[in-house]
């Protein structure tokens, strides 16, 4: 459906996408990763033909979106950053004006008004979009990128600037159109990625650092599941204990977060599980063990690690912001 | 192009800036006809040559936002991402500041009416007032249109404009103070007003026709490109 290949894109020196390559397969929901300024809304504006790539080539459903740019953005939706409103326009006149652009070939009230349905903006139908919240912008927005059904639909951070209420609402409503959409959002919220997409991949700095679902991501950086364990007793001969136990290669003390007890961090060795001989040592020292559970890598987790990976055998800076030597070390 | 049409066309009436342009060009107008009127002379040709400094003054705020607001809202985003052609979008742009244009003329054909209760009058001549007038302006909004794509501000569109109506203004007198022949017909051959002035004064000719559709299009061409440009920047 989306084929994506050597893309970069440069602006004078400074490389803001490099070399990224990847498909989109019909119906699948992918999310775009990365820290601000990674360069999501690049490739964003690139698939959807705003900007140019410098190298490169982008085909939607086998459409140049060069060569052939009106069949290409025929087929899809896009909701910028900041949604693309006139302010001046109440929400049908600008809704109209949308599917008037786009030349689509639906019944014209039905279907907009089926979408403002969808997106829950009936009720601000008649309104200047000027005096909308930022919410109802942002629906709108999106209300902009279905006019014309199209069948794929790029997001660029759709649920930025949305309560809560309206955030799982958006979330909802994109998982219903992946039903029939092939859907690429972006966010840097990963609870959000984790909870839309099938597919992630993860930007750092113009480059394309991991194409994986979000569960084999998760599998593949928690081979070496540490512990957290809150123990009851001194700390100090706690921490002599737990070093001494075979198979533990760090531990370290966390603080006390409750009153008598302490939190622990213990790394085992690679594949050892030493949660039996946890509880046995400290019950034989009468050191009651109030709980103790292995730290699955969130997805949170998993992209700091990531990105940091990526941080160290970079070869290039793109202007981040970015630690000096002295203070890593 | 309709759709751009339309949407700009509304624009300019749910701000002032329609209702603006409108009311200068019914005072300004109604001003010399009134003046033209009481002097008992018969021929509305007087109030279209009075009216070309006027014209330079009003396009500046005609065209100042087309582009440029477009781009500061990032509306552009969602016009260049649909399947419309730059060129569509341009001259959808374009063709609605022409039409609010015309309309501030509107009321030259009341002023003919009027007239022609009194005196029968040469109507192709008026029409050549028309003609003359619309070509003035549309070349004029190219250039604005031109201004307006190349910056996000409309104060610096607007300035910009200005500034080329101004010496378009200023040309011809500027042109009789320097002495070197080459730079006094070069010119004259470019001097809005002369053209103008030919169409006003009854005389259609051709390359004048020419002249102002040229201007035009050279600068809807360049508007394309910046727009064009911007992808690959």
């Amino acid at each position: 459906m989306i084929e994506v290949t050597n893309l970069s894109k440069r602006y004078g020196n400074h490389l803001a996408v490099s070399d990224v390559s990847f498909t989109v397969k019909d119906g699948e929901i992918l999310g775009f990763l990365g820290p601000n300024g990674a360069g999501k809304s690049t490739i964003m504006n690139i698939l959807t033909g705003y900007l140019s790539p410098t190298v490169g080539t982008v085909k939607i459903d086998g459409f140049d979106i060069l060569e052939s740019p009106n069949e290409a953005k025929k087929r899809i939706g896009y909701l910028p950053e900041q949604p693309p409103l006139y302010l001046d326009m109440t929400v049908k006149e600008y809704l109209c004006f949308i599917y008037d652009l786009k030349k689509v070939n639906l019944p014209k009230h039905p279907h907009i008004f089926e979408i403002c349905r969808l997106v829950k903006i009936e009720d601000v139908y008649d309104r200047l979009i000027k005096n909308l919240s930022k919410g109802y912008r942002q629906r709108v927005g999106i209300a902009q990128a279905l006019v014309g059904n199209p069948d794929v639909l790029i997001l660029d951070e759709p649920t930025v600037g949305l309560d809560p209420k309206q955030i799982i609402e958006i979330r909802n409503l994109i998982n219903h159109l992946g039903k029939t959409h092939t859907i690429i959002l972006s966010s840097h919220i990963l609870s959000e990625i984790q909870t839309v997409c099938e597919r992630v991949i993860v930007i750092n700095k113009g480059k394309l650092i991991a194409d994986d679902t979000a569960e084999n991501l998760s599998k593949h950086f928690s081979k070496d599941h540490s512990l957290n364990a809150r123990i009851m007793g001194p700390s100090k001969d706690i921490l002599k204990l737990l070093s001494s136990i075979n198979g533990v290669s760090t531990v370290s003390c966390l603080g006390s977060k409750e009153k008598d007890s302490y939190d622990f961090n213990i790394e085992p060795v690679e594949s050892a599980d030493v949660r039996r001989d946890v509880f046995q040592r400290l019950a034989e020292h009468n050191w009651p063990l109030l709980g103790l559970n292995t730290n699955e890598l969130s997805l949170e987790q998993i992209f700091l690690r990531i990105t940091d990976e990526s941080d160290k055998d970079e070869d290039f800076d793109i202007g981040n912001i970015k630690p000096s030597k002295e203070a890593k070390k | 192009m309709l759709a751009i049409f339309k949407r700009e066309l509304k624009a300019y009436f749910v701000s002032p800036v329609g209702y603006v342009v409108l009311a200068v060009f019914l005072v300004f107008s109604g001003f010399y006809f009134s003046y033209m009127f009481s002097n008992g002379y018969p021929d509305v040709t007087f109030v279209f040559s009075q009216m070309f400094a006027i014209t330079l003054f009003i396009v500046p705020i005609l065209t100042m936002r087309l582009m440029s607001e477009d781009r500061r809202q990032k509306v552009d985003q969602v016009l260049l991402t649909s399947p419309v052609k730059l060129s569509s979008i341009i001259l959808g742009k374009f063709f609605a500041a022409l039409a609010v244009f015309a309309l501030g003329f509107a009321n030259t054909l009341i002023f003919q009416i009027i007239l022609s209760f009194y005196v029968s009058l040469n109507w192709l001549i008026f029409i050549g007032n028309v003609v003359g007038m619309l070509l003035l302006g549309g070349s004029l909004i190219a250039i604005g249109l031109f201004i307006s794509a190349l910056t996000e501000s409309q104060m610096v569109a607007a300035v910009g404009t200005f500034a080329i109506s101004m010496f378009i203004l200023m040309m011809d007198s500027l042109a009789s103070t320097i002495n070197i022949s080459a730079i006094t017909k070069a010119a004259e051959w470019i001097s809005f007003s002369g053209r103008y002035n030919t169409f006003v004064s009854g005389v259609f000719d051709y390359s004048n026709l020419i002249f102002f559709v040229s201007v035009a299009a050279i600068f809807l061409f360049l508007a394309v490109r910046s727009l064009e440009k911007k992808r690959w920047a």
